[in-house]
């Protein structure tokens, strides 16, 4: 496939929202790390529900950084103390994915002290080899930190061909969610220098850092930042037009190279690779300071949040105590949501821990949540479909899984709707499209979870039936072949008796003779 | 203009022969709707629906000697699905053939199984994995929870588990709190 470059023009991508940015909100107060909390949860349980190798014993003694899981390939995200402590039990807490369903957590009781483990950096990481560069992140936890939290190293590694450019996506489109723009404007050195280590991993040739044209004082750090950048690496910093779901990686690959990435392909059949700024600062952190990722920045705000700002907060601390670090919530909140008021979702309790893709916790109050507006029958206006950023038809995804019938619903490629919430925003009906997708998607999986168990059984079924005729035909042969004996075997007695008739007669003859 | 009629006439009379040659030759074949019927079948083998196995109901169902709403595993829905495709009028599913459940497995109690090999007989799907005098074990992956294996065992020592599988999602219009993501927040 051609390789697409990122040109001096920007494209657009089809549909798209101008939403209110609200992002101020939260950036009025610097950047502030949170003491770790007492307890930490760490979820041993990945996407794929597999459970990770745990590498450390109940009632052992950690220090922050030590690896507690290792690492089978990688697509293992290795988790690592947030602070010192003692290893717990391994419980069950409310998880993040799925939503409100129990995952196993290690649980970490902190001894106050915080100790660190001291860190081996990746001294000469300019000269390493790729391959060496992407174990080493992925030994340190890496993982992606826009907020889907994919294993770093599975995107970085692999037969992609020539790997062209490398998008540090700083484009954080969706309204409240800040944590990114705070890091770029307190940390824009690293994420410069943690960009090219990214690049150095992924053998880009150069580095397009994307940020939005609202974010004025990040584009000077930034600029400032390259300027000042001692390594000889080309890198570039782009303004991008500020339309939600600009941040989606397909959208902005569209916009900055006019090209689409295939709806079955990965951007790096076009020889790109994107990266979020926070997995690029981190990926710094772990080279130069031997740093394992053990900490995020998250934004808390909303208008139910009494001190909207920006944490950095350890991996693995309970929400509770983020929201209670941020003022706690106002007497009229509503709803507590996970991601942003878009794609983000309502989390049943506040108990789940902070994890690797906890980008915003969102407090939305009474009049916000809009919970009284009555769901009408769709009228078929089409707003849905000239705002949707993937090319879908929303309103025909909704009809296809209200009625059940998910197999068309996949056929008009439910699964590649990215779950923006433009859809469900214009819609005048107030259909909650994006909970219609998200369930048929969940359903259809299920439904090819059955498909494949009845393929299965049938299989099974239909090869015991063949073995059991097999083996009826196989016991008539032998059944047949003893009676054909035994009816030979008649002639045998005959011929015993004859041998007998023989020998009595012989005898007869002779004492006659005799 | 006799011509005219006479090469029409021929005309209409090769293409209606062509066309019956073509209707015997592609008939709609029998086993094609067996086949399909046996695709919307579960597939448990359970024989609840009293003919050995789903194949044989799925034939039986086609020929139209049994009824739609005998296999309990499939539930209403596979009623359903059965109707539609048939083109009939879907009916409640018969009760007398069992009532739709959970889905289970089996689960062999490896203290009590004395090894008598009789459960390994009896499972339509070699889900059973054991020898003579040995213990004996469900591989629970194949295990389509058809029950067949509880009458023979001399020993009572097979209970059935619930097969754990990820949570049926409910849909946006039942959900309890009315608008999906009105999930109401609880603060411990």
């Amino acid at each position: 496939m051609s390789t697409a470059t990122v040109g001096e023009a920007l494209h657009a991508f089809p549909g798209g929202l101008e939403l209110r940015h609200h992002k101020q909100v939260a950036c009025q107060t610097p950047l502030r790390h949170m003491p770790p909390s007492e307890r930490h949860y760490l979820s041993i349980t990945d996407r794929q529900g597999r459970t990770a190798e745990l590498i450390v014993d109940e009632g052992q003694l950690v220090k922050r950084g030590q690896a507690l899981t290792r690492a089978r390939g990688d697509f293992d995200v290795v988790t690592h103390a947030p602070t010192s402590g003692r290893i717990g039990p391994i419980v069950q807490r409310d998880g993040l994915w799925p939503y409100g369903a129990q995952t196993e957590c290690i649980e970490l009781l902190a001894d106050g002290l915080d100790d660190s483990i001291i860190g081996e950096p990746l001294s000469d990481w300019l000269q390493e080899a790729p391959d060496r560069i992407i174990d080493f992140l992925r030994d340190h936890g890496l993982a992606g930190l826009g907020g889907a939290a994919f294993p770093s190293a599975a995107k970085l590694r692999g037969d992609w061909g020539s790997i062209q450019t490398l998008i540090l996506n700083g484009a954080e489109c969706e309204p409240w969610i800040a944590c990114d723009e705070m890091l770029m404007r307190t940390r824009a050195n690293e994420v410069v220098r943690g960009g090219i280590v990214l690049a150095r991993a992924a053998g880009a040739r150069e580095v397009v850092i994307a940020i939005e044209d609202q974010m004025g004082e990040v584009g000077q750090h930034l600029s400032r930042a390259i300027r000042e950048c001692a390594i000889d690496f080309p890198i570039r910093l782009v303004r991008v037009n500020t339309i939600y779901p600009e941040g989606g990686e397909r959208q902005l690959i569209q916009v900055l190279t006019g090209q689409e990435v295939p709806f079955d392909g990965l951007p790096q059949d076009l020889g790109l690779l994107c990266h979020n700024v926070a997995t690029a600062e981190a990926a710094l952190q772990a080279v130069e300071g031997g740093n394992a990722l053990t900490e995020r920045v998250v934004t808390v705000t909303g208008p139910g949040i009494r001190r909207p700002q920006n944490l950095i907060a350890r991996i693995g601390t309970p929400i509770s105590e983020l929201l209670k670090a941020a003022g706690g919530m106002t007497a009229d909140a509503a709803r507590l949501i996970l991601g942003g008021p878009m794609s983000g979702t309502a989390l049943p309790s506040d108990r789940m821990p902070v994890t690797k893709g906890t980008n915003c916790l969102l407090v939305l109050t009474e009049t916000q949540v809009q919970r009284d507006q009555p769901v009408m029958p769709c009228i078929n206006c089409g707003e849905c479909v000239r705002v949707c950023p993937a090319h879908l038809l929303p309103q025909q995804l909704f009809r296809m899984i209200e009625g059940e019938r998910l197999e068309a619903a996949a056929n008009l490629k439910l699964f590649d709707c990215i779950e923006c919430g433009c859809c469900a925003q214009v819609c005048p009906s107030h259909i909650p499209l994006v909970d219609w997708y998200r369930h048929g998607k969940a359903a259809r999986r299920l439904e090819q979870l059955d498909q494949r168990r009845a393929a299965l059984a049938k299989r099974r079924h239909e090869a015991r039936e063949a073995r059991l005729k097999q083996e009826r035909i196989e016991r008539d042969a032998r059944r047949e072949k003893r009676r054909q004996k035994l009816t030979e075997g008649t002639q045998a007695k005959d011929e015993i008796q004859a041998a007998i008739e023989r020998a009595k007669r012989k005898k007869r003859d002779d004492q006659s003779a005799g | 203009m006799l011509s005219a009629l006479l090469t029409l006439t021929a005309l209409m009379a090769l293409s209606g022969l062509v066309l019956l040659w073509l209707g015997r030759r592609f008939q709609r074949d029998e086993d094609s709707l067996v086949e399909q019927i046996n695709a919307i079948l579960p597939q448990t083998q359970c024989a609840q629906c009293n003919y050995p196995g789903c194949r044989p109901y799925a034939e039986a169902i086609a020929t139209g000697e049994a009824d739609i709403n005998q296999c309990p595993p499939g539930g209403n829905a596979g009623v359903h699905a059965l109707a539609s495709l048939l083109n009939i009028e879907p009916k409640p599913l018969d009760e007398s053939h069992g009532e739709y459940k959970p889905p289970v497995i089996a689960l062999i109690d490896e203290q009590r199984c004395i090894g008598c090999t009789l459960c390994i007989q009896a499972c339509p799907v070699d889900a059973i994995f054991g020898a003579a005098r040995q213990m004996h074990t469900v591989i629970a992956s194949e295990c389509t929870g058809c029950e067949l294996c509880l009458p023979p065992c001399p020993v009572d020592c097979i209970d059935l588990i619930e097969r754990r599988e990820p949570d049926r999602p409910t849909r946006p219009d039942q959900s309890a709190a009315g608008a999906p993501t009105a999930i109401p927040m609880k603060v411990a």
